[in-house]
């Protein structure tokens, strides 16, 4: 018995790490053109997970800054930014990825719009929060396939 | 577009492909008048501020929150200004005295101080706000310890002190002692980025302000209504405390209060407010 309890755990181990192994670390993404060719976890996202990333306001809160037409039932959308309908027929995915990653790359330094797979950070960060990004790099992804829907 | 778009060769293509957002949050044209007293809400900015008009939070509330405040009847914020004047006629430590003891009757003893804080207090060689001032007179001529901060008693009094100067326009004396240096110090904060999220108090109060994050609408977050009663928590809130809400939503390490960074920043936000009324206890959301 103990000894199959050993195997499973060494088992979820390996996939667990393998899974993460796959994703590129903030400081190794590459922007190239203002897009991220690569998906940041090396699978691809997926769209239901991400329009829950986009409104959790404990994950991407998205909607605090972005009106979006999509979540018509969801009660209060900020105004900070563009409305997100059609942001599809604006952006390629490639493009989307870059700015969801690091908004400063494509915008420039002066944007409020936070990096949510990003090290460049302000100062004095949470203690508990120093060296994370906001999302995962899959978080990341299934964000932008949600992105990617968003057609008019 | 209000964001100022930093031009990185995608500048161009970006500009014509932003779509204006929805909903136009303009603050409310609206008059405050408390106790038959109309309050300066709206005021031209003194020299070199990034705005060219000031505009109090009270034009962004909803309209119940913006008749509680008008209404001084109504006003929760108005049980405190009377649990301050208790604590001011109470007798406590000892030596015997109360605040009474030696400025007698507030209301005129009192008067417009409030308008004219934080002020240089040469003893310390820092800026002291309305909180501190109250201290020192505790420990220099009562005999008593300091508050501890955000004691019910301590929001009580500044709220009572601070409504005494009810309608007179917040002006601050920046060539007392180093007070210019702190303002300067609380400029430089204002516009620094903290927290995972990197934003700096300009980032909501000066680009955005007039937009709605999520329900909330930005105001310039004035400290001319200070302490405030905040709906959401039933309760006054003083400023550092609004101060560190404000810097912890940023997802940074928060700053104690009255230390040098908020009183550096209490320096250069009331400044923000020049020619703003004084309306405490403010109503907020
Ligand atoms: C604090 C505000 C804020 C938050 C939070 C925020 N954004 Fe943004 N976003 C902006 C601003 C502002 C812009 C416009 C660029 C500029 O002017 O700096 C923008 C631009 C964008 C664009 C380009 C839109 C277009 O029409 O061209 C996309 C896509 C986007 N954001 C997606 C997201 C997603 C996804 C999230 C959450 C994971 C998010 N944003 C969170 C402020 C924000
Ligand atoms: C992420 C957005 C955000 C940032 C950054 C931020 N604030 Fe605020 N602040 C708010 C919101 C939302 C409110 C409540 C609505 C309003 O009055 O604007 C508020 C309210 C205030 C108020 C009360 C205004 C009133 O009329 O009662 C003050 C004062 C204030 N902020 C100061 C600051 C200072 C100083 C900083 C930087 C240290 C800062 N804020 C950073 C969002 C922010």
């Amino acid at each position: 018995m103990k000894q199959v309890t050993r195997l499973l755990c060494a088992a979820l181990a390996l996939q667990a790490g393998a899974a993460f192994a796959e994703d590129t670390g903030p400081a190794d993404v590459k922007f190239e053109d203002f897009a991220v060719q690569a998906s940041l976890s090396g699978q691809a996202g997926d769209a239901a997970e991400g329009a829950k990333v986009f409104k959790d306001r404990k994950l991407g809160n998205c909607l605090a800054c972005h009106q979006n037409a999509g979540m018509k039932d969801e009660l209060f959308h900020g105004t900070v930014g563009p409305a997100m309908d059609g942001v599809a027929d604006r952006w390629e995915p490639e493009q989307l990825r870059a700015i969801v990653t690091d908004a400063k790359q494509v915008f420039g330094e002066e944007t409020v719009m936070p990096g949510f797979y990003s090290l460049r950070v302000g100062k004095n960060v949470r203690e508990d929060l120093v060296g994370k990004p906001i999302l995962t790099a899959q978080q990341v992804e299934d964000v932008v396939a949600y992105l990617a829907t968003l057609r008019e | 577009m209000r964001q100022s778009l930093a031009i990185v060769g995608l500048g161009m293509i970006m500009a014509a492909l932003q779509v204006p957002s929805g909903a136009n949050a303009e603050p409310v044209d609206d008059a405050l008048v408390i106790d038959d007293v109309e309050m300066v809400t709206r005021t031209k900015a003194p020299e070199g501020h990034p705005f060219d008009e000031v505009l109090s939070g009270w034009l962004f509330r909803e309209g119940e929150t913006r008749e509680l405040e008008a209404d001084s009847f109504q006003n929760p914020g108005m049980l405190y200004v009377e649990q301050g004047a208790d604590v001011w006629n109470r007798v406590e430590g000892p030596d015997g005295k109360s605040c009474a003891s030696c400025h007698n009757d507030a209301a005129e003893s009192m008067k417009g101080v409030g308008a004219h804080y934080p002020k240089w207090d040469a003893d310390a060689g820092r800026p002291i706000n309305i909180e501190l001032q109250i201290d020192k007179c505790r420990v220099e001529n009562m005999g008593l310890e300091p508050y501890k901060f955000d004691a019910p008693e301590q929001k009580a009094l500044t709220t009572y002190i601070k409504n005494q100067s009810l309608g007179e326009p917040v002006e601050l004396d920046l060539s007392q002692g180093e007070l210019q240096s702190w303002w300067d110090k609380g400029k430089e904060l204002y516009y620094t980025r903290t927290g995972q999220l990197n934003f700096a108090c300009a980032s909501c109060h000066e680009s955005n302000s007039g937009q709605y994050i999520r329900a909330d609408h930005l105001s310039q977050g004035q400290a001319n209504g200070f302490p405030t009663y905040r709906l959401k928590q039933a309760d006054m809130v003083s400023l550092h405390n609004r101060f560190r809400g404000c810097i912890r939503d940023t997802r940074a390490e928060t700053p104690k209060a009255f230390s040098d960074e908020l009183m550096a920043l209490e320096v250069y936000v009331t400044w923000r407010g020049t020619g703003l009324s004084v309306e405490t206890p403010s109503v907020r959301q």
